[in-house]
C-alpha cells in the first residue's frame, strides 16, 4: 500500500519535470531495448532502473515467462521474460541481459514488475505525429500490446504499451480471485 | 494568512470518534451506576470539544445538535438532573445521531436532519421537562419569536478562573468582540485582585460586567465565548430581565427554539456541500504511548553503539579480535531482535477498541429481546496488532448477537430452569503463547444438540443412524447454510454467519472452536496471531529452492522409514505414523523444481496439518528456524495458490512461504495430470 502510494507520488512529480526535458509538448522519450534484433521501446516514465540479471525465485504454477521473482530493496517484484512472453526462441542469459524494472498501472494502482530483456539501446525522442499506428498482423501477434511504431534513423522501434503487455489475462486472470 | 483547515479536519473526525466512543462507554457506565462527577465530566468534556471543533471547522449542524447535548449534559454535571434510563436513551441515540453527522460531514453526503430535529426536540422537551423548571419554561415558549431578536440588550457577568491565561484566551479579545456587536458599557470588577506581593502575573483575577444594548442574538454573545466555556463563570441575561430567565440553564431552551428553523434552512446549504464529496482518506493513523516511542529510541541508540564498536574491530582486523567480533556480533543480533519486538509493539493496541462496542450493543439487544444480560468483559488491556483488530471485529459481533440471541434464555424460562434471571455474557481475552485468545461465553442453553443432529439429518450431512461426538456436533453449526433457529429473527438466525466467522478467523490464521453444555451455555474460543507481519516458520529446502512452512502449522517432522511407506495403486503414496496413514506430498512435484532426493525411504516429511487435515510434505532437508517478515506477492504480482506470501532471507534471496492449506487443496488437484504445477522445469534450465 504505502508503495503503491509512493510510487505514485514519484510519478506525478517525475511528469511534469519530465516535460522539461522534452524538446516540444508533443514529443515523448523511450527507453529502448533489444529482443531477437528488434528494438522495442518503453515510456521512459515507467522506468523505475535497469539492472543486472540475477537470479531469481521461481513461482510454482505460473505461465513460463514470470521467471519467478525477486527483491527489490525489500519489495517483491515478479520478473517476466519478454522473450518467452513473446513466444521467442529461449536463448542464454548473457553479459548484456538485464531487468528493466517498470512501473505498470492496473486500473488505479500500479505495480513494479521487471522484464528480462537481451540489452538496453538508447532513449530516443518520439513526437506524437511520428507514432505510426501498428498494422494487423492477423493471428500472429496481439496489436493491442503495441501502442505504435516509430521510425528513428530509418529503423523502426516498436512502442509497447506495457500496461497492456504486463496486465494481460494470463497474468490478471489469477489476480481475479 | 490563511489556515488551511482541511489538514486538521481528519484530525478532528478521528478526534470526534474518540469522544464519541467515550460519551457511549461513559453513558453505558453511569447507567450501570450512579452518575459519579468523574463520569458525567468525561462525557461533558467529549461533548465540548465536539462542539468545538465542528464549530471552528464550520459543520454548523453537527455544533447545533451537540450543543443541546451540553446543554443537558451540563445540568447533569450540575447535579440538576437525575440519571433515568430515558435520559441516557436519548443521549445514546444522539451519540448515535452525532456519529451518522459526522460520518456524513466527513463523506460529504447528504445527512438526514429530521433525525437531529427530531432528537434535538426531545433533549429540548427534557429541558423543559425538568424539575424546577417548568415555570420558566412556559414564558420563553411564549417568547420564541421575540427571544432571538426583539431584546434589547445583555448583560453579560464574565468571571474567568484563574487559570485562563493559560488557555491561550484573552479575555480582552473576547471585550473587543463584544464591542464589535453593539453599544457597550463595562465594568471591571478587581475585588479578587490580591495584594500585590502575592500576585501571579498568570493568572486571572479580574472579572468584567458588561452591559450591551441592541438588537444582538444570544447565540452571538455566547459564540464569543465559546472558547473559555468551561474556563469561566459565565452569566447572560437580558437587561431589563423578568425574573423568570435569570436562570442560565432555562436559555438554552429559548436558544434550541429560535434555532429550529435554522436547522431547516441549512438542510439545502449540506446539499450544495455534497456536491463535491471528499474522497474519504483511507491512510488511518494509530496513536503510540510515549513509553513505546521512548523504548524504540532507546534501542536506536543501543543498536548504533553496537554499530560503531563493531565498526572498530573491522578497521584493522586480524584474527586476535574474533572473540570480540563474535560478542558484537551477538550484541547486535540481541538489539535487532529487541528493535523488531518494539516496532511489533507500536502495532499492537488494547483488545478494548474491539471490546468497547459491546456494552452498548448488549444493551440494545437485550431491550429489544426482552432479556436481561449481564456483560463481563475482562482482559481488555490485552494487546493485539491493529490489522487483526480491525478484522476481528466483525467475527466477534457476530458471536456476541448470536450469545445473545440464541444463547441466553428468557427470563421465565431461565428461572423456570433454576438460573438468575439476568443472563451473564462474558468476553475474555488473553495471550498464549504467541497467539491471543478470545473467548465468548454464555450461561444460557447451549447448542441445542438434538436439534443439530436432526437438521444434519434433514440436509444429509449426517446419516440416519450415524452417533457422532460432541465435537462433530457442535463442528455443524459453522456449516454454510446451517441454522437451528426456530425463526429468523432480525437479529440471527439466516444461517449465514457462522460460517463466514469461520471463514474471516482462518483468513487471519486464527482458528474457533465451541464447547457446549445443555443447560449450561456455550462457549467460544477463537485463537488468533498476535500479529500478521511476522511468522514463526521453519525452513525447508527442496532443490535449490527454500521455502518456509509456518511453525504453527507443523506437527511434527521424521525420518521415513521403509517399512512404513505404502501406495495405493502405485501413485498415491502413504506414511503410517502409529495408527494414522498419512498421504505424502512430494513438494518438488507440486512445484516442479528438480530435487536432490527422490528416494522416500529416509528422506525427511514434515507433516503437517491445514483445515483439519494432515499431509506430510517430503522436502530434501530442514534448516533453521526463523522468524519472518510476511511481504505479500499480490501486491505486485497476484495471487498464488499454494503460497501464503514471500520473505526475503538474510542472504537477501526472496523464499516463499507455504500455504498449507492451500498445498493441501492443490495436491487433491494434482491427482489430475493437467492440475498444479504443469510448468515445466525448463523455465528455470535456462
Amino acid at each position: 500500500m504505502s508503495t503503491a502510494q509512493a510510487v505514485r507520488m514519484t510519478n506525478d512529480a517525475a511528469s511534469p519535470g519530465g516535460e522539461n526535458f522534452q524538446v516540444s509538448a508533443n514529443t515523448e522519450q523511450y527507453l529502448t531495448f533489444i529482443l531477437n534484433g528488434e528494438e522495442y521501446g518503453v515510456d521512459i516514465l515507467r522506468v523505475q532502473e535497469i539492472k543486472g540479471w540475477d537470479s531469481a525465485t521461481p513461482i510454482p504454477n505460473t505461465p513460463d515467462y514470470v521467471r519467478g521473482v525477486i527483491n527489490l530493496r525489500g519489495t517483491i517484484v515478479p520478473i517476466i521474460d519478454l522473450r518467452a512472453r513473446f513466444g521467442l526462441e529461449r536463448v542464454p542469459y548473457g553479459p548484456t541481459t538485464v531487468v528493466i524494472v517498470l512501473k505498470v498501472m492496473h486500473g488505479n494502482a500500479s505495480r513494479i514488475m521487471g522484464i528480462v530483456v537481451d540489452a538496453v539501446s538508447e532513449v530516443y525522442n518520439v513526437s506524437q505525429q511520428d507514432l505510426k499506428p501498428a498494422p494487423e498482423f492477423g493471428g500472429a501477434v496481439r496489436v493491442d500490446f503495441v501502442k505504435g511504431l516509430a521510425t528513428v534513423d530509418q529503423k523502426m522501434v516498436i512502442i509497447l504499451a506495457i500496461d497492456e503487455l504486463l496486465n494481460s489475462e494470463a497474468m490478471s486472470a489469477a489476480n481475479a480471485e | 494568512m490563511t489556515i488551511d483547515m482541511s489538514k486538521f479536519l481528519d484530525t478532528f473526525f478521528e478526534e470526534s470518534a474518540e469522544g464519541l466512543d467515550a460519551m457511549e462507554s461513559g453513558l453505558l457506565n453511569m447507567q450501570d451506576g450512579a452518575a459519579d462527577d468523574e463520569l458525567v465530566n468525561t462525557i461533558f468534556r467529549a461533548a465540548h470539544s465536539i462542539k468545538g471543533g465542528s464549530a471552528t471547522f464550520g459543520l454548523s449542524e453537527v455544533a447545533e445538535f451537540t450543543h443541546h447535548m451540553e446543554t443537558l449534559l451540563d445540568e447533569l454535571r450540575a447535579g440538576k438532573r437525575a440519571v433515568a434510563t430515558e435520559l441516557i436513551d436519548v443521549l445514546l441515540e444522539s451519540v448515535d445521531c452525532l456519529r451518522a453527522l459526522l460520518a456524513a460531514s466527513k463523506s460529504g453526503a447528504a445527512t438526514d436532519p429530521e433525525r437531529a430535529r427530531i432528537l434535538s426536540q426531545r433533549m429540548g422537551k427534557m429541558l423543559g421537562a425538568a424539575p424546577g423548571h417548568v415555570v420558566q419554561q412556559q414564558a420563553p415558549e411564549g417568547t420564541v419569536a421575540t427571544a432571538g431578536g426583539a431584546a434589547q440588550g445583555w448583560r453579560i457577568v464574565f468571571r474567568p478562573h484563574a487559570h485562563l491565561y493559560r488557555t491561550g484566551n484573552d479575555p480582552v479579545r473576547m471585550l473587543r468582540e463584544l464591542a464589535e456587536l453593539g453599544d457597550y458599557t463595562v465594568a471591571c470588577d478587581t475585588s479578587r485582585l490580591p495584594r500585590f506581593a502575592d500576585a501571579q502575573p498568570e493568572d486571572c483575577a479580574l472579572a468584567w460586567t458588561v452591559e450591551l444594548r441592541g438588537d444582538i442574538a444570544e447565540k452571538r454573545v455566547r459564540e464569543v465565548f465559546d472558547w473559555v466555556d468551561g474556563d469561566c463563570d459565565l452569566t447572560v441575561e437580558r437587561l431589563a430581565a423578568t425574573a423568570a430567565s435569570a436562570h442560565k440553564s432555562a436559555l438554552p431552551v429559548v436558544e434550541q427554539k429560535a434555532v429550529e428553523p435554522d436547522a431547516k434552512a441549512k438542510a439545502p446549504e449540506q446539499k450544495t456541500q455534497s456536491q463535491d464529496p471528499r474522497a474519504a482518506s483511507e491512510t488511518s493513523s494509530i496513536r503510540v504511548g510515549i513509553d513505546k516511542v521512548d523504548a524504540l529510541i532507546n534501542m536506536v541508540g543501543e543498536l548504533v553503539i553496537t554499530q560503531s564498536m563493531l565498526g572498530q574491530v573491522g578497521k584493522d582486523f586480524d584474527m586476535s579480535r574474533v572473540e570480540k567480533l563474535m560478542h558484537g556480533l551477538a550484541q547486535l543480533e540481541r538489539n535487532t531482535r529487541e528493535l523488531q519486538e518494539s516496532v511489533m509493539r507500536i502495532r499492537m493496541m488494547p483488545i478494548n477498541f474491539a471490546f468497547q462496542r459491546f456494552p452498548r450493543m448488549v444493551r440494545d439487544l437485550s431491550q429489544k429481546l426482552n432479556k436481561k444480560i449481564d456483560l463481563r468483559m475482562s482482559g481488555e488491556q490485552t494487546e493485539l496488532d491493529k490489522t487483526v483488530m480491525e478484522k476481528i471485529g466483525d467475527p466477534l459481533v457476530h458471536l456476541v448477537r448470536n450469545s445473545v440471541d440464541h444463547g441466553i434464555e428468557m427470563p421465565d424460562t431461565r428461572r423456570a430452569a433454576g438460573k438468575s434471571e439476568t443472563g451473564i455474557v462474558t468476553l475474555n481475552a488473553f495471550h498464549q503463547g504467541g497467539n491471543i485468545v478470545i473467548e465468548i461465553k454464555d450461561d444460557g442453553a447451549g447448542l441445542p444438540r438434538d436439534k443439530i443432529i436432526a437438521k444434519a439429518r434433514k440436509q444429509g450431512l449426517l446419516g440416519a443412524d450415524e452417533e457422532p461426538s460432541d465435537d462433530k456436533v457442535f463442528e455443524l453449526i459453522f456449516m454454510a447454510g446451517f441454522s437451528t433457529a426456530d425463526q429468523v429473527t432480525d437479529v440471527s438466525g439466516r444461517g449465514v454467519g457462522m460460517d463466514v466467522v469461520r471463514k474471516n478467523i482462518k483468513a487471519l490464521g486464527g482458528t474457533v472452536e465451541v464447547k457446549s453444555e445443555s443447560g449450561k451455555g456455550s462457549t467460544f474460543t477463537i485463537r488468533l496471531p498476535l500479529t500478521l507481519a511476522i511468522l514463526d516458520g521453519q525452513l525447508v529446502s527442496v532443490g535449490e529452492q527454500t521455502y518456509i512452512v509456518p511453525l504453527v502449522s507443523i506437527v511434527e517432522t521424521l525420518q521415513m522409514k521403509r517399512e512404513a511407506i505404502s501406495a495405493i495403486a502405485g501413485r498415491a503414496e502413504l506414511y503410517r505414523l502409529r495408527d494414522e496413514y498419512i498421504p505424502v506430498l512430494r513438494l518438488y512435484d507440486l512445484f516442479c523444481i528438480e530435487p536432490r532426493q527422490k528416494e522416500l525411504v529416509g528422506g525427511l516429511l514434515v507433516v503437517v496439518e491445514g483445515d483439519g487435515k494432515r499431509v506430510g510434505l517430503f522436502v530434501d532437508d530442514l534448516q533453521n528456524q526463523q522468524q519472518v517478515v510476511i511481504k505479500s506477492l499480490e501486491s505486485n504480482f497476484k495471487r498464488v495458490p499454494g503460497v501464503s506470501g514471500a520473505t526475503i532471507l538474510g542472504d537477501g534471496t526472496v523464499a516463499l512461504i507455504l500455504d498449507v492449506g492451500g498445498v493441501i487443496d492443490a495436491s487433491r488437484q494434482a491427482t489430475s495430470p493437467k492440475g498444479f504445477g504443469t510448468k515445466q522445469a525448463q523455465v528455470r534450465a535456462a
